[in-house]
């Protein structure tokens, strides 16, 4: 997988070091010799491969390589980045998994009334709106129109909590929607399975309340679809973030890999894929052992 | 003899026969939410293939001496920061969703539908090679992918569709070597092999057809994902260049005159929301219509 990300990343047109340099001179005013020197420093004058493996085996160490753009350490970049995008992730996916289990749970015990078949078509709604679109639609009407909410930036809660909170609002709206109706939809499709099980009919009549029924064993077993879903969630925040970063000017990883992107930055833009590719298999991990835990007949191994 | 008292059934009377088309139909029909979906497609595709005859202007032509206008009655949604009509470049844009829709989708089916029933039928080295590629492509969400990879190809039509088939290739191959693990136990497969057929023919015309039905709601159900992906592609300026006119794209000019002109970005999201919605709900419906065991899949 990291040979993948690596490849496609070396692939990229445009000398990385035309880019460094074309704020100073250029490139071909320079020496030869100096354009050699520069190279060498960022190990471009290397054959691929050897480039791949320091690379790697930089990335097992801790080190990340260094950002030809920034001349920072990549490590310290996405440092600084990374808590950003995990305060407003971790946030957004919160709120989906409460939301969304809670929206599904109502529409499955209403099932066919109005607060069903509303939310339904919100949930219809939900998935197909574009995160960008979403961002800019309120920061129009919340922002603008209203004065509601600050529109842009970004504050470390521990700086200033409430302006943080307050910036932090419309992003985490945009970025949990999608979750929120995929959840729902999950929850709500899986609970009406669940409603038919035998077992369940069996509490019915032997007079369980329904607090109990729903609570206990409803509920319960059918949260193992959505835990499912939630697991593809969690790398689909990652994405909406990309979004809401960019709508909010918010400066986290997402706009830190779109702008490396433009800038040719490839040991940042592969750095950071990479880390994504870890959170989804973290995820898929964590949402494996969870199977265990909701229902204790998956056992592994 | 006497009349049996208990009327017997004339079973010499067959009842109505229904097709499976019909009952197809009636399962389809029945929910009103999906016929506003395929009514909202139908709208789409009509402007799509006959969008030089609804634009009132040339979605290109540059008018300087009006940028900016407001929505009037000569330019109903006014027009962009270069003079162009809005009204006209959203009905362009629907050419461009659409055809990178199916452009997309034809080419990740065909590769996908391929490698997946390689891998399900070979099993094995074969299997194992195509599965794990695959799995490493995966374990990086699709519009990351996509963004990447049309990032080193450049912009363009053809490499956005590039850039969006190889992500998009993955759920199809892991859906079809599925699908042929499960088919390949059925006992029509051994009578085939049995029979002396080739690989490829029992591939190709036995294997195939029967895994169509998921492939199909799996189609319709990726076409509105795409869509949001190459808006979302366009919205980050890496994509279908200016002068073409791209949805998302649209959005991102519109959002820097969002204080004064907020029909410049509002109208081409609203087009992207609905053709999402309207294939997420056709899809839904097809899936609900030809084969209710799939709701798991998806």
């Amino acid at each position: 997988m990291t040979l993948v990300i690596f490849f496609i990343m070396r692939m990229l047109p445009g000398d990385p070091l035309r880019l460094y340099l074309s704020e100073t001179q250029s490139l071909e005013s320079m020496p030869p010799e100096a354009v050699a020197a520069l190279r060498h420093e960022f190990g471009l004058d290397k054959p691929l491969i050897l480039q791949y493996t320091s690379w790697i085996g930089g990335v097992f160490r801790g080190d990340f390589g260094t950002s030809i753009y920034y001349r920072e350490s990549v490590g310290t970049l996405m440092l600084e980045r990374y808590p950003i995008t995990l305060h407003l992730g971790l946030l957004s996916f919160v709120i989906s998994c409460i939301l969304g289990v809670l929206l599904g749970l109502v529409q499955a015990l209403r099932r066919g009334k109005w607060i069903d078949t509303s939310l339904t078509v919100l949930a219809y709604f939900g998935i197909s709106i574009p995160t960008f679109w979403l961002g800019i639609l309120l920061m129009y009407f919340l922002g603008l129109k209203l004065g509601l909410l600050p529109i842009s930036g970004y504050t470390p809660p521990w700086e200033n909590f409430w302006l943080s909170t307050r910036q932090v609002i419309m992003p985490v709206i945009c970025m949990s929607v999608m979750g929120i109706a995929g959840t729902a939809r999950q929850m709500r499709s899986s609970m009406l399975e669940v409603t038919r099980q035998d077992y369940i009919r069996t509490a019915w009549s032997k007079g369980l309340g329904e607090r109990t029924i729903v609570y206990r064993h409803m509920l319960k077993n059918s949260l193992i679809p959505v835990v499912t879903l939630l697991g593809m969630f969690a790398p689909m925040i990652l994405v909406g973030s990309v979004f809401a970063e960019t709508v909010f000017a918010i400066p986290g990883v997402g706009r830190l890999m779109v702008s490396s992107i433009f800038g040719h930055d490839y040991v940042v833009v592969q750095s950071i894929t990479l880390l994504v590719a870890a959170v989804v298999i973290l995820c898929n991990l964590i949402v494996d052992i969870s199977y265990g835990w909701l229902d204790p007949r998956i056992r592994y191994g | 003899m006497t009349q049996p008292s208990i009327a017997i059934k004339d079973f010499t009377v067959a009842p109505p026969r229904i097709t499976s088309w019909q009952r197809f139909r009636r399962a389809f029909f029945s929910r009103w939410i999906v016929i506003i979906g395929l009514v909202i497609l139908l709208v789409m595709m009509f402007t799509a293939i006959f969008a030089p005859w609804l634009a009132p202007y040339d979605p290109y032509k540059q008018d300087l001496s009006s940028p900016l206008l407001q929505p009037c009655k000569a330019h109903l949604l006014g027009t962009d920061g270069l003079g162009r009509d809005t009204l006209s470049r959203v009905i362009y844009g629907s050419r461009t969703a659409l055809l990178i829709g199916f452009a997309v989708t034809g080419v990740a089916v065909i590769v996908g539908m391929v490698l997946g029933l390689c891998a399900g039928y070979f099993g094995g080295v074969v299997s194992m090679f195509i599965m794990r590629f695959i799995d490493a492509l995966m374990s990086i969400p699709m519009i990351l992918l996509a963004l990447v990879i049309a990032s080193v190809l450049g912009g363009g039509l053809k490499n956005v569709i590039i850039a969006l088939s190889i992500g998009t290739i993955c759920p199809y191959t892991r859906i079809m070597n599925g699908l042929v693990l499960s088919i390949k136990q059925n006992d029509y497969i051994l009578a085939e092999r049995a029979m002396g057929a080739s690989d490829s023919r029992t591939m190709f015309s036995h294997i195939l057809p029967n895994a169509f039905q998921p492939i199909i709601v799996m189609i319709t159900m990726q076409l509105g994902f795409l869509i949001l992906a190459e808006a979302g592609l366009s919205f980050l300026g890496i994509g279908i260049e200016p002068p073409f006119a791209a949805w998302g794209s649209m959005v991102n000019d519109g959002y820097q005159y969002l204080m004064t002109n907020p029909a410049l970005s509002f109208a081409p999201g609203i087009c992207i929301m609905l053709v999402v919605f309207a294939f997420n709900m056709v899809g839904d419906g097809l899936r609900d219509a030809l084969d209710p065991r799939l709701r798991g899949m998806f």
